[in-house]
């Protein structure tokens, strides 16, 4: 019982917090604070899944933006195809989950630096052709891109007047995205996961399908990013190519790594924080370096991550 | 008579131009606790990771109760029946001993990503019934008090108690212990040596890598002896320890502990 | 198309083949000396070619790039002591995320000293209007210079660890370093020079390509991923390797644009990267397998 507190607790508190946060802004007339706020949602998601691959299977992805940008670019074309307008949310994650089977299927047999590579390389693959490509609008990106219609009045827009909506349904995924993370990292699959981690060989010799499982999380990881790449596709109503570039897939290791390899809470928290600041301009010209630093200082000091380091487990 | 649990034909293997599985055949009946004895390199370890699918044979044929294992990937030669412990322990690091041991009962339990991520409403009665036999498994070691500790932290001795648990996890058919008295006093060896025949005991059959010659001695049904990849005695304890051949390959090797 | 354009898009490609070799080898020395993979290698041929071009300004040319390859080497060395010198047996994962942090903020260092404006050296002899007739074909007298360079490189470094003391020394250290240190090797010193070698060539040879191909302070990624895919192709840790491998790219991509848009040349040496990843990792040239 006492385990279930612990584990779904921090979620309510989770999701209180968001509530709170958006009651404050708007009581502060600091409304448009929650644009940045939706917008470091949908890349935390991105974090979110890398974590699950990164630190609890224990793979290396250098090229997460890449299936972000799948997801984004995937949404605005099918949107522009104007052939039914809830179609392209589903689809364009779809398109992203077949990408990373195919991609990983023969990538995850790869360790260590040669995973990495590989996947620093797909990353590079996908942006180049989206910086190629007519159709996806070259250097400029695609823009005009149609709000994504839920159900009654509610949409995923980036329209003014439905900022608060749009605030919660960012939010509102990072918690259903957070719950299903946190329920399979306490599942037979999450021990089996970790144990790969511990020692592929070992947990082969238990039954566990080493390959399979891995191939599932790379997969699972790349549905997050692309969730969040979609659905920011159609709130910002725009996507650039700079999504797919080699520094903000960097960016999302970066982020999984200081928050704790291991560590969802850790990542999110580091995640939002540091993505709203970034968003915000707060790191100025010096944007790239500090991520970069991130990456350094953690690895050097505190591997286990920001948290491990103040004391706190998990 | 019924067939063997588990028959070895013929089986060759080399790494690069060194042979160094050379047509060795034996058999393991269901029940028993056969030991593998040898000098040091002489194919121990190698002939376990064959048995147990970490290497695939370049010839021969190993079959588990009419079913044909080489060649197959470790973990489905591990649902097929086969668990097996390490010479030099492979507990997985950042986990308890507890949780080292549930994953240890991958197999008996259900369950993937899809359930994994809807929860508790669909895994919880599972997953708590695995949590108490990985307990009571803990518990008959003489390991219970150690679940929740980290499990790679452990004193040496206590790991390879914690690995046997593990594999016990996995109601295997036939169990592989590689050298697990390595490390351990005459104390420990004892107790092992009880611990193996209480495993014995609850029907599974055990092929054990050893150089302990009391352990041996004391606790196996039948014993093989190898030597550069290939057998050279198999029989009771007390025949092998009287075979000429035997005696010849051991004498002046000083890695070997004699009653 | 004619054989003349044919040939020139080839001498051109077996130029870039070139800096790739070197950025391949650099990889490659580093990697015998300490098993890491240093993501940061594309930076020192882009610091070289800054160093060299606001040195240039004050100093004849062949003493700023001097100047830069020392400077550059120096970096390499200094990236060596103060990041990577203390850790204790890191896990490969950890390694690899610190040398890509590093490469970013050697990276961002370029975009703050300098700017994000493209720059380039002067030619080295002749200016970008002169060529020189070569088997039909019109081509620029960097390249020559290039491809001189760059073999010079290769052929010195091959000397060097075939007949120096220190050089024998590296490549024991290489394929054993127990022994090595037994015979009084001592490993620190092996990697410092590694680190410092790797440096002060991709320095060299970024100042080499810089008249053609320009400098620009985010150059090093994309040629870090190209040399590492001469790496892979030849088989980490194999010189003469390197060099076949990269030239074999340089060629291919070189080739690619009469048969792609301009746009996806870059695209074709990961293309590469990833067919030789996931079909033969060990390389075409070695014959153990990959780890």
């Amino acid at each position: 019982m006492k385990a279930y507190l612990t584990r779904y607790l921090p979620i309510l508190g989770l999701a209180i917090l968001v509530a709170a946060l958006q009651a404050a802004l708007s009581a502060l007339k600091l409304e448009y604070y929650m644009t940045q706020l939706t917008m470091a949602a949908y890349y935390t998601l991105v974090s979110l899944g890398l974590c699950l691959l990164m630190g609890y299977a224990g793979q290396v992805s250098m090229g997460h933006g890449g299936f972000f940008a799948i997801g984004g670019y995937g949404a605005a074309v099918i949107a522009g195809l104007g052939i039914a307008s809830w179609l392209s949310i589903p689809a364009a994650v779809l398109i992203a989950a077949l990408v990373a089977a195919a991609v990983g299927v023969p990538a995850l047999r790869l360790r260590g630096h040669y995973l990495a590579m590989a996947t620093l390389a797909f990353g590079i693959i996908v942006l180049r052709v989206l910086l190629g490509t007519k159709l996806f609008g070259e250097a400029d990106g695609l823009s005009d891109i149609p709000g994504f219609r839920l159900f009654a009045g509610i949409a995923i827009s980036g329209k003014r007047a439905l900022r608060v909506q749009n605030y919660y349904i960012a939010w509102t995924l990072v918690v259903v995205g957070m719950l299903l993370a946190v329920n399979l990292v306490n599942s037979r699959v999450g021990r089996a996961l970790r144990a790969i981690h511990g020692n592929e060989d070992a947990a082969a010799a238990m039954g566990v399908p080493v390959a399979r499982y891995k191939l599932a999380t790379f997969v699972l990881s790349a549905v997050y990013a692309a969730l969040g790449g979609a659905c920011l596709a159609h709130f910002n109503g725009g996507i650039g190519p700079g999504e797919a570039s080699v520094l903000k897939s960097v960016r999302y290791v970066a982020l999984v790594a200081a928050g704790g390899m291991g560590s969802l809470w850790g990542t999110l928290a580091v995640s939002t924080v540091l993505t709203f600041l970034s968003l915000r301009g707060a790191f100025g010209l010096y944007d790239d370096a500090v991520f970069g630093a991130i990456l350094v200082v953690i690895m050097l000091f505190a591997p286990d991550g920001i948290l491990r380091l103040l004391g706190i487990r998990r | 008579m019924s067939r063997p649990l588990l028959e070895v034909r013929g089986l060759h293997h080399w790494f690069g131009g060194l042979h160094v599985i050379d047509d060795v055949s034996f058999s393991c009946r269901a029940g028993i606790v056969k030991a593998i004895i040898g000098p040091n390199g002489a194919g121990k370890t190698t002939l376990f990771n064959l048995i147990a699918g970490s290497i695939v044979p370049a010839e021969g044929s190993i079959v588990l109760d009419g079913r044909q294992t080489a060649g197959l990937p470790p973990h489905r030669v591990a649902a097929l029946g086969i668990s097996r412990t390490f010479q030099a322990t492979r507990l997985f690091p950042g986990m308890s001993v507890l949780e080292n041991v549930m994953v240890g009962r991958y197999l008996q339990t259900r369950g993937g990503f899809l359930a994994g991520m809807i929860g508790p409403a669909l895994t919880a009665r599972g997953d708590a019934a695995a949590r108490r036999e990985c307990r009571g498994i803990l518990d008959e070691l003489g390991a219970g008090h150690l679940a929740d500790q980290e499990a790679t932290r452990l004193p040496f001795g206590r790991q390879r108690v914690v690995e046997i648990a593990r594999a016990l996890a996995a109601a295997p058919r036939l169990l592989l212990l590689d050298e697990p008295a390595c490390g351990l006093n005459p104390s420990e060896t004892e107790t092992l040596g009880t611990l193996i025949a209480g495993i014995r005991q609850s029907g599974i059959t055990v092929l054990i890598v050893e150089h302990d010659m009391s352990l041996v001695m004391g606790v196996s049904d039948e014993v093989l002896a190898i030597s550069a990849g290939r057998r050279i005695a198999e029989g009771t304890p007390r025949e092998v320890q009287a075979d000429p051949e035997v005696v010849a390959v051991y004498l002046g090797d000083p890695d070997v502990s004699r009653p | 198309m004619g054989a003349a354009p044919l040939l020139q898009y080839l001498l051109a490609g077996i130029a870039t083949g070139g800096v790739y070799a070197v950025v391949a080898i650099g990889f490659s020395i580093v990697y015998n000396a300490t098993g890491i993979i240093n993501f940061a290698q594309g930076e020192f041929l882009m610091l070289g070619g800054m160093i060299a071009i606001s040195l240039a300004r004050i100093l004849p040319l062949p003493v700023a790039i001097l100047a830069a390859v020392l400077v550059t080497g120096l970096a390499g060395v200094a990236v060596q002591l103060v990041f990577l010198s203390w850790l204790k047996s890191p896990t490969v994962l950890r390694m690899i995320i610190i040398t890509i942090g590093l490469s970013i903020l050697l990276r961002e260092a370029g975009l703050h000293i300098w700017d994000e404006k493209v720059h380039a050296l002067p030619f080295f002899s002749g200016d970008e209007t002169s060529s020189i007739a070569l088997l039909g074909a019109r081509v620029s007298p960097q390249v020559l210079w290039v491809l001189g360079l760059s073999a010079l490189m290769v052929v010195s470094l091959g000397l060097f660890f075939r007949s120096t003391l220190l050089g024998r020394a590296m490549r024991a250290c290489a394929s054993n370093p127990t022994a090595a240190r037994l015979c009084g090797i001592r490993a620190s010193t092996v990697v410092t020079l590694s680190f410092f070698l790797a440096a002060a060539m991709g320095a060299l040879a970024g100042c080499a390509i810089s008249p053609l191909t320009q400098t620009r302070y985010d150059m090093g990624s994309s040629l870090a991923v190209k040399g590492f895919t001469c790496a892979v192709l030849g088989g980490l840790g194999s010189i003469p390797a390197a060099v076949t491998a990269g030239l074999v790219v340089g060629i291919l991509e070189a080739a690619s644009v009469s048969v792609l848009p301009l746009a996806y040349k870059d695209v074709v040496a990961m293309g590469i990267l990833l067919v030789i990843l996931f079909v033969r990792p060990q390389g075409l040239f070695t014959r153990r397998r990959a780890r």
